[in-house]
């Protein structure tokens, strides 16, 4: 019946002869067979890394749009893959978004073909990573926090209600210093964690946005940076090797992903999370589609897809990360549950500040140290300088 | 077919056949190796081609796109590169932090440079002199086998004995020598809060990774150092001592030099040992990724690419006066 009424349209308008003058898609015509997406690796699985993980195969069943992924690890590499075309969808993180945006590389979204969408979540709604001027340039995909994990057995009872466990040196709970047994992540964008620090603890400095920093500020941060290098034995970069490091090197606190904290406790290793009282960062994907996307109804199918099938359950499991459906969590769509959902951050959406790119012309103040330079730096800070 | 196909056929005809040598074309076949006959040059052109074409445009193609990114900059505002020629990129690798990587790196490479000839002669020298027959296989099994398994599995491995709660550590405690160990690790610089976070650590699994390359061609200048020699040295009254010093090593000297180009440059343009084991003190091959990847600020990611570069060319310039490629 849907179908039909997909074929009915697609005749209406050839026969009125619209043509998509707008830049968005009017209505959906029949499914083009195949559909290309740009995502971060472990994103969409098809079972093929653990077959209980699979959320390709029955869409591609449903639909016949066959699923192609090329995997991305940097931001920087989505944008440069929808710089180059050739794609028609992209999971775009908080500091890829409204670059694409800006860069003309996404078309907006039409809310309207796009049933399960009064389903998404309110807070994400009308999100500023991807809604410019009141144009949804994208549908959220899933998001998360960065969690302090510690090691329940240094903490005993008492798990530690402030970042400065990996900010400051001092004893902790187990009567020893947390010189060498804290760890810190070693993307530039952690210079974000340490403002957000300095937000909570001097005021003065009147830091509104971890992301959005003046010289002043961004050097307060980097002279905190440089106390964390003083207590961090190794900074972590992948995640497998950060988990290790808490079975093997006596790791006390760290600030993390739920996605090692679930593995590491699933593997029953002593560690448990929390997000502090400063809140924490995050990250928050988008679906977004490319404005030259040749499989547009596959691409629309794909994005009700996303919202309405096992995808946000399981995906929110195998990552660590939070649906965009609320209803994910509790109505047995997937393998979520509401106590899932609670570990994973969602009820703490308020205290987090999301991932976005530093960039030199920033809203909250005259002009900000761009993400360049907080790379530069930051590789100068590991190095003890 | 013809007579003049098959003049040996018929050694006794004797009508107006030519003589033997000179045939007629057979088909294009014939005519193509009758050009590449009387043009040789040709042929050596046709053959070289492709592999000249890779070289040039692959190989020092990309060099060269590297090179002319090194000399582009980023602007200080906007973020975006300006293609206009200058060296302030260059001049920013002054900037102590970069300073710090560059010397770290070089410094690595040294040290696990000596480390290797120092462990690799013995071993050679044994397997060079002394190794005969089915230890000999034994030989080179043992050395070759490590560059078999994945390199990636070797450093995990690694990391996983040099851990805090690893298996040197429980030895050590075992023994009662913790107190030596934690001396090690309360050394500055080298020291760190346990083997796999120090740079001790990081040296310790670049040795063991590279150590084959320097092993392999030591063993091959030690065994061109002819037997003839030693004896004439002993009968010259020289101690082995001495035979080792005035004989021995300047007739290997070649061969360690080869290996140390192998151990040298494999070290300095290695970044996922140091990102696995150390202490996340970046090397130039992660500070490269990092800049290119995440930073977008490929001119200076370009610079320090350059940097392995010319110092493996003095290198390499110093090890051919040593006559090092006469033992490849």
């Amino acid at each position: 019946m849907r179908h039909l009424r997909l074929m009915g349209t697609t005749a209406l308008a050839a026969m009125l002869g619209v043509t998509p003058a707008l830049a968005q898609v009017g209505a959906l015509g029949t499914p083009e067979g195949k559909l290309n997406i740009v995502a971060w690796p472990g994103y969409i699985e098809r079972g093929e890394t653990v077959a209980d993980f699979d959320w390709v195969t029955k869409f591609e069943e449903a639909t016949g749009c066959m699923v192609q992924v090329k995997t991305a690890n940097t931001s920087d590499e989505m944008v440069a893959l929808m710089n180059e075309g050739g794609f028609d969808l992209v999971t775009a993180s908080g500091d890829a978004s409204l670059r694409l945006v800006a860069g003309g590389r996404v078309q907006p979204i039409n809310l309207s073909l796009i049933p399960s969408w009064g389903t998404v979540d309110e807070r994400l709604k009308n999100a500023p990573w991807y809604v410019v001027d009141g144009v949804h340039y994208g549908v959220p995909y899933q998001w998360g926090p960065n969690v302090l994990m510690y090691n329940t057995e240094v903490f005993g009872d008492t798990p530690p209600t402030s970042w400065n466990v990996v900010f400051e040196e001092m004893d902790l709970p187990d009567g020893q210093t947390n010189k060498g047994r804290v760890q810190a992540y070693d993307g530039p964008i952690h210079v974000a964690d340490a403002a957000q620090y300095l937000m909570f603890h001097k005021p003065e400095l009147g830091i509104t946005s971890p992301y959005e920093l003046n010289q002043e500020q961004y050097n307060a941060a980097l002279d905190l940076l440089r106390v964390q290098r003083t207590l961090t034995a190794r900074y972590w970069h992948d995640a497998f090797i950060q988990m290790d490091d808490f079975r093997n090197e006596g790791m006390a606190a760290s600030g993390t992903w739920p996605f090692q904290v679930n593995l590491l406790q699933a593997d029953g290793v002593p560690v448990a999370s929390v997000i502090p009282q400063e809140g924490a960062t995050g990250w928050a994907d988008t679906t977004m589609m490319h404005v030259n996307a040749e499989n547009t109804t596959c691409a629309y199918q794909w994005i009700e897809h996303t919202l309405s099938s096992n995808l946000q359950a399981d995906l929110s499991v195998w990552f660590g990360a939070n649906p965009v459906v609320p209803a994910a969590c509790t109505d047995g769509r997937g393998m979520q549950t509401a106590e899932g959902c609670t570990k994973n951050g969602f009820d703490d959406f308020e205290r987090i500040r999301f991932w976005t790119t530093p960039v030199t012309r920033c809203e909250s103040q005259e002009e900000c140290v761009p993400y360049y330079r907080w790379v530069s730096d930051y590789i100068g800070v590991i190095g003890g300088r | 077919m013809t007579l003049a196909a098959d003049p040996a056929r018929d050694p006794g005809h004797d009508g107006v056949q030519p003589s033997g040598a000179i045939l007629p074309a057979r088909g294009l076949g014939d005519r193509v190796s009758a050009v590449f006959w009387r043009h040789p040059n040709v042929l050596l052109a046709t053959l070289l081609a492709l592999p000249l074409l890779w070289l040039v445009v692959v190989y020092l193609g990309s060099l060269a796109a590297l090179l002319m990114q090194s000399f582009y900059s980023i602007d200080e505002f906007s973020g975006q590169i300006r293609r206009e020629f200058t060296l302030s990129t260059y001049a920013e690798l002054l900037r102590p932090a970069n300073m710090d990587i560059i010397i770290r790196t070089v410094a690595m490479s040294a040290a696990v440079t000596l480390g290797a000839v120092v462990i690799a002669f013995p071993i050679a020298y044994f397997a060079a002199r002394y190794a005969r027959g089915h230890w000999k296989a034994l030989f080179y099994l043992g050395v070759m086998l490590p560059l078999w398994s994945s390199y990636l599995v070797k450093v995990y491995a690694w990391k996983l004995i040099l851990a805090r709660e690893g298996i040197i550590t429980w030895a050590t405690d075992g023994i009662g020598a913790s107190a030596v160990l934690n001396g090690i690790l309360a050394l500055p610089v080298i020291g760190g809060n346990s083997l796999s976070t120090s740079y001790i650590g990081t040296w310790l699994v670049f040795l063991y990774v590279w150590l084959p390359y320097m092993i392999l061609p030591m063993q091959a200048a030690l065994e061109r150092v002819p037997q003839s020699m030693l004896e004439a040295s002993a009968d010259l009254g020289a101690s082995r001592w001495q035979t080792m010093q005035t004989v021995v090593f300047p007739l290997a000297l070649p061969g360690i030099i080869a290996g140390s180009i192998f151990t040298f440059s494999l070290t300095m343009g290695d970044y996922i040992i140091p990102q696995i084991v150390g202490s996340s003190r970046r090397f130039i091959g992660q500070a490269v990724y990092q800049l290119q990847g995440t930073a977008g600020n490929i001119p200076l990611a370009a610079a320090f690419a350059v940097i392995p570069i010319v110092i493996m060319l003095i290198y390499l310039t110093v090890a051919r006066r040593k006559g090092a490629f006469d033992a490849l």
